[in-house]
């Protein structure tokens, strides 16, 4: 969520929590979460283990109840049972009862979810197919491998088109098909409207997927990127060319923090993206042949490791 | 409503697993068992000189034994069967899922509640029967109050479930099944304390088995069954298995329902309220 996007109202909001705690006994597990997530965006929802992710999912679900603070989801309290009517969720390990086939375990979600038999006569197959395993719907669970699992897991979380779809780890034991497939299925659901939040380790996946991130530590978010955006910060550009005199070299020192390379290969930091074409410009004008001019994109990863390591650093 | 889904799904899961056709066979082979005793049992005496009085009698005396074994075998079933239904889904974290839907948590508790209730009625109601049959088509006997009795039993069945209900939502599987076999197992001891009380007139005795009932009043539903499809000989037998001596009274039974419901209560608040 950027500054020059216009500010969330309550209206437009799918999530809002605020200072949101759950004590265990003596333990906390969640200190103070206070969210906003939009409507109609993919949320990625990041931390590293014993982050308090899993209890805030399971409090804003209703599974859990909190110690302290307030959360809505859709405009509800985060309590109320008509809201999960609009609710999906994928929780992580989905284990469910391994006796029922893929159809009878969708077509007993639908059911639950309100869903009437003319619809289930539809959707059950449809979303059999969705997930691939329309050649599987009269086996029983009990045979299914865990990816098999996870993709009927993800199609009864969706069998009743919610507004708003929670995924515990959905990728985790997923082959790179089936990641691939999940990945489409969670841009179609943001395609027709909901909202998805989404916990996940697999930093790579939530890159490609989400629109915004939050970090959490300790049940507090700690940092927030909209992945459309650059990360705020210095920007890394390489640089090769030809015709790179000292003279040039020490004129982009202007914008430069740093820079070290030879004479045709040069590595350089600047305070902001906007001194790009600048630089691009300068060197033009002094007739260097440009062969490649490539800013350095800051892995999510890379903002993960830094961000959790700057808090380390601070504990 | 939610609560017949969770009903159908628990009869489901029950024959799915084979749960409901074990308990099942497990029953047909014993009325096998118990047919082929009361035959040999009418065919010796056929050629004794016992009066036919003492004979009836003592053939009504193996239907209450036939009866006595189908009360402990329906309760022993009742807490395998549910034991592990509400614990053992929050372990595994499989009722992540389904209370996550829209309903109140409770639909789920009364939902799957219901279903066992259903499945146990029909395993009384076939084993009862089927000792009924053997008594009446094999040795011509007939007790009194037999739907009394039946009811009584059924009764017995859906306080243990509802209590295994309450541990599975303070305990695990496992400690849930050893509380409600040792509450079960103190009413057993302490009825058979208050019997002897009874017979040997030791006050102390009958007050120890009476608390002991108090404190789970299975055992007490079974014996008040007893008395109520016992011979009239029977009951003035002073010391049997089957004997009249400190029947509960029906005060016992009103005691029984009501420790049903509060347990029941107690069993919803608690399911409501914790963390899954």
């Amino acid at each position: 969520m950027t500054g020059e996007e216009a500010l969330p109202s309550p209206d437009n909001l799918a999530i809002e929590t605020r200072n949101l705690r759950k004590v265990f006994g003596s333990k906390v597990a969640v200190r103070g979460l206070s969210l906003q997530v939009r409507r109609g965006e993919i949320f990625g929802f990041l931390g590293p283990n014993g982050a308090g992710k899993s209890t805030s999912i399971k409090m804003l679900l209703g599974l859990v109840k909190p110690s302290a603070g307030e959360a809505t989801i859709l405009g509800c309290p985060s309590s109320s049972v008509e809201v999960r009517r609009r609710i999906g969720f994928l929780p992580e390990d989905f284990r469910f009862y391994d006796w029922l086939t893929a159809s009878e375990l969708l077509a007993l979600h639908g059911r639950l979810c309100g869903l009437t038999p003319g619809q289930l006569r539809e959707r059950v197959p449809a979303y059999l197919d969705l997930v691939d395993l329309t050649a599987h719907q009269n086996r029983r669970l009990r045979g299914f491998s865990k990816g098999m699992l996870q993709r009927i897991g993800l199609a009864q979380a969706l069998i009743h088109q919610p507004d708003l779809i929670f995924l515990d780890e959905p990728t985790s034991g997923l082959d790179p098909m089936g990641r691939r497939l999940v990945r489409d299925i969670i841009r179609s659901q943001r395609g027709r409207g909901a909202t998805v939040f989404l916990n996940s380790h697999l930093l790579s996946e939530v890159e490609i997927t989400c629109d915004t991130v939050a970090f959490i530590k300790q049940g507090e978010v700690i940092a927030m990127r909209d992945l459309h955006e650059s990360p705020p910060g210095e920007v890394h550009v390489t640089i090769r060319a030809r015709n790179l005199s000292p003279e040039i070299v020490e004129g982009l020192s202007q914008w430069a923090s740093s820079i070290n390379g030879d004479g045709e290969r040069l590595n350089l930091s600047t305070s902001s993206k906007k001194h790009l074409p600048q630089i691009l410009r300068y060197l033009v004008a002094c007739n260097v042949e440009v062969y490649e001019f490539t800013p350095k994109h800051v892995s999510l990863e890379e903002s993960f490791l830094e961000i959790m390591g700057d808090e380390r650093d601070s504990e | 409503m939610n609560i017949w889904i969770i009903t159908r799904v628990t009869f489901l899961e029950a024959s799915r697993r084979k749960i409901l056709w074990t308990a099942l066979l497990a029953g047909a082979a014993f009325l096998t068992l118990f047919g082929i005793g009361m035959h040999y049992q009418v065919k010796d005496l056929q050629g004794s000189r016992i009066p036919p009085l003492v004979r009836y009698q003592i053939q009504s005396t193996l239907l209450q034994v036939g009866f006595y074994a189908i009360d402990m075998l329906a309760v022993i079933m009742t807490v395998l069967t549910s034991v592990d239904t509400i614990s053992g889904e929050i372990a595994s974290s499989t009722i992540h899922a389904i209370a996550t839907k829209p309903q109140p948590r409770w639909q789920l508790l009364i939902g799957k509640w219901l279903g066992f209730a259903g499945m146990i009625a029909m395993f009384v109601a076939l084993l009862f029967g089927g000792v009924l049959a053997i008594g009446k088509w094999i040795a011509g006997v007939i007790p009194h109050g037999a739907l009394q009795g039946a009811l009584l039993i059924y009764l017995e069945c859906l306080l243990v479930l509802t209590a295994t209900f309450l541990f599975g939502t303070l305990f695990s599987t496992l400690t849930n099944g050893v509380i409600v076999l040792g509450l079960h197992g103190l009413a057993f001891v302490g009825g058979w304390l208050e019997k002897i009380g009874a017979v040997t007139d030791s006050q102390r005795l009958v007050t120890v088995g009476i608390i002991s009932s108090l404190l789970m009043p299975s055992e007490a539903l079974w014996r008040r069954a007893s008395y109520v499809m016992q011979t009239a000989i029977g009951r003035t037998l002073d010391f049997s298995p089957f004997g009249a001596q400190s029947a509960p009274s029906l005060a016992m039974v009103g005691y029984a329902v009501f420790y049903l419901l509060v347990a029941l209560a107690l069993a919803l608040y608690r399911f409501q309220e914790r963390d899954l």
